[in-house]
């Protein structure tokens, strides 16, 4: 025998099922009034710094179908690169957001300022990016993944570049289609799969 | 902000098959690629926070909180409780916990839900609330009802609540489910079964809990939700090897 650690295991995650708006998002869902509105509508308030920007994109499952039925949360930092909370972080910057597929296209839509470089544990920044948690029916633990932009210099990131596949980093990289807005589509498997995350 | 050191990185062993044939839906939507596997950055270690002030005085009672207090929901009156923890057994204090449920008859208040149970006109179904500062969470609610779900040809879903967690840094969220002590679907359920560790499903059924019910008035079941936690040392941040 030897001593125990004392430590705990992580409770085992479980699909966000079909419903998951009923909890997250419930006007969204249907249900208005139970809060006075949904949680995370908005990652910036008004008099937010820096570019206003413009994210759509869908997710794809494992046929090529835009799923109707996902939600996403993203947490960003604000256009200098500090997460709310830290010294000198934007005040009008929460960082947080929720939104969720539309249930008729499977598109879905971010409204936010750019995010600035962040600095890692090492001292390297990271180039600007949006972390992004995925959950929807048949995802039994939900998905992380990063959204950076292509009209930044991503060449130096540390977690871009720990990507064997040179190809695979596109699928990390929203595109620019107009002045402020971006394209970043999601592919769960299969052709083109999205980076996803253990970290 | 205290809260320093990278996140204990996820047994993953621990958590559901992303893949599995069971439950239909995953096939297509787990993916075929690893995971990419890195230590945790100051993006998953920071995450939002929100305050008491989001909190409404009804937003955890699931009995009252649809009608606004004007009429309670139907069904058998039972209180969930129970601390969220990390790894370390530290309780996480003042973090958001949200849960969301069926009705007593199995029926979910969505446009997508068509099974014919009907709607409770006092039942919307979704709560909220943060923890103190011990991690200790309670909603008022009704049970759930069983329902059956298209899968296999004839699959059941047991009594469940459906929970969201959020922690302190965004690379700790977690949503789950929380089942009920002696439901025989528990062991029926492809859901449940994506838990391939025995002692990992247990954790996820809430045993009845006959000490914080309250005679003549509601049962209780006691649910504790254990969060990633973080690696705590003195070697942090200095170069590898010195």
């Amino acid at each position: 025998m030897v001593q125990k650690l004392g430590t705990l295991t992580e409770t085992a995650s479980q699909t966000g099922g079909p419903y998951v708006h009923i909890g997250c998002i419930p006007t969204f869902a249907g249900l208005p009034g139970v809060y006075p509105e949904d949680l995370g509508l908005s990652p910036i308030a008004e008099g937010a710094k820096g570019e206003v920007i413009t994210i759509t994109g869908s997710i794809y499952d494992g046929t090529g179908w835009a799923m109707r039925d996902a939600m996403f949360e993203s947490w960003q930092a604000d256009a200098t690169g500090r997460y709310a909370g830290q010294p000198g972080a934007d005040p009008a910057v929460s960082g947080f957001c929720r939104f969720a597929a539309d249930k008729d296209t499977g598109e879905y839509t971010l409204r936010t300022v750019k995010p600035g470089a962040v600095k890692g544990h090492d001292g390297r920044l990271m180039a600007p990016h949006i972390s992004v948690w995925i959950v929807a029916r048949g995802i039994n633990i939900g998905l992380h993944t990063r959204i950076y932009f292509d009209d930044e210099d991503n060449s130096a990131d540390p977690l871009l570049a720990r990507i064997e596949q040179r190809p695979r980093v596109e699928t990390l990289i929203a595109k620019r289609i107009a002045e402020g807005h971006y394209r970043f589509d999601i592919r769960l498997q299969g052709q083109g799969e999205t980076v996803f995350l253990d970290i | 902000m205290t809260e320093t050191g990278r996140l204990i990185p996820r047994r993953r062993d621990m958590h559901p098959v992303p893949y599995d044939p069971e439950y239909k839906t995953s096939l297509t939507r787990s993916p075929n690629l690893p995971l990419l596997s890195l230590e945790s950055t100051p993006s998953e270690e920071t995450g939002p926070r929100f305050g008491h002030g989001l909190i409404g005085a009804l937003d955890n009672n699931l009995i009252l909180n649809f009608s606004k207090g004007a009429a309670p929901a139907i069904g058998e009156r039972i209180r969930v409780h129970g601390r969220v923890l990390d790894e370390n057994a530290r309780p996480v204090p003042h973090t958001l916990v949200e849960i969301w449920q069926a009705n007593a008859g199995g029926r979910y208040r969505h446009v997508k839900d068509t099974y014919f149970a009907p709607l409770d006109p006092n039942f919307g179904g979704c709560g909220r609330t943060l923890t103190d500062e011990n991690g200790y969470y309670e909603f008022l609610t009704i049970r759930p009802g069983a329902y059956p779900w298209p899968n296999r040809g004839n699959d059941w879903r047991p009594m469940h609540i459906h929970f969201s967690v959020f922690g302190h840094s965004f690379g700790q969220r977690l949503i789950t489910q929380a089942y009920f002590e002696g439901d025989p679907l528990i062991a029926r359920c492809p859901i449940a079964a994506t838990v391939k560790d025995r002692g990992q499903l247990d954790q996820l059924v809430a045993p009845l809990d006959m000490g914080a019910s309250r005679p003549m008035d509601y049962l209780a079941y006691r649910f504790d939700i254990v969060l990633r936690g973080r690696r705590q040392t003195m070697f942090e941040n200095k170069p590898e090897g010195m």
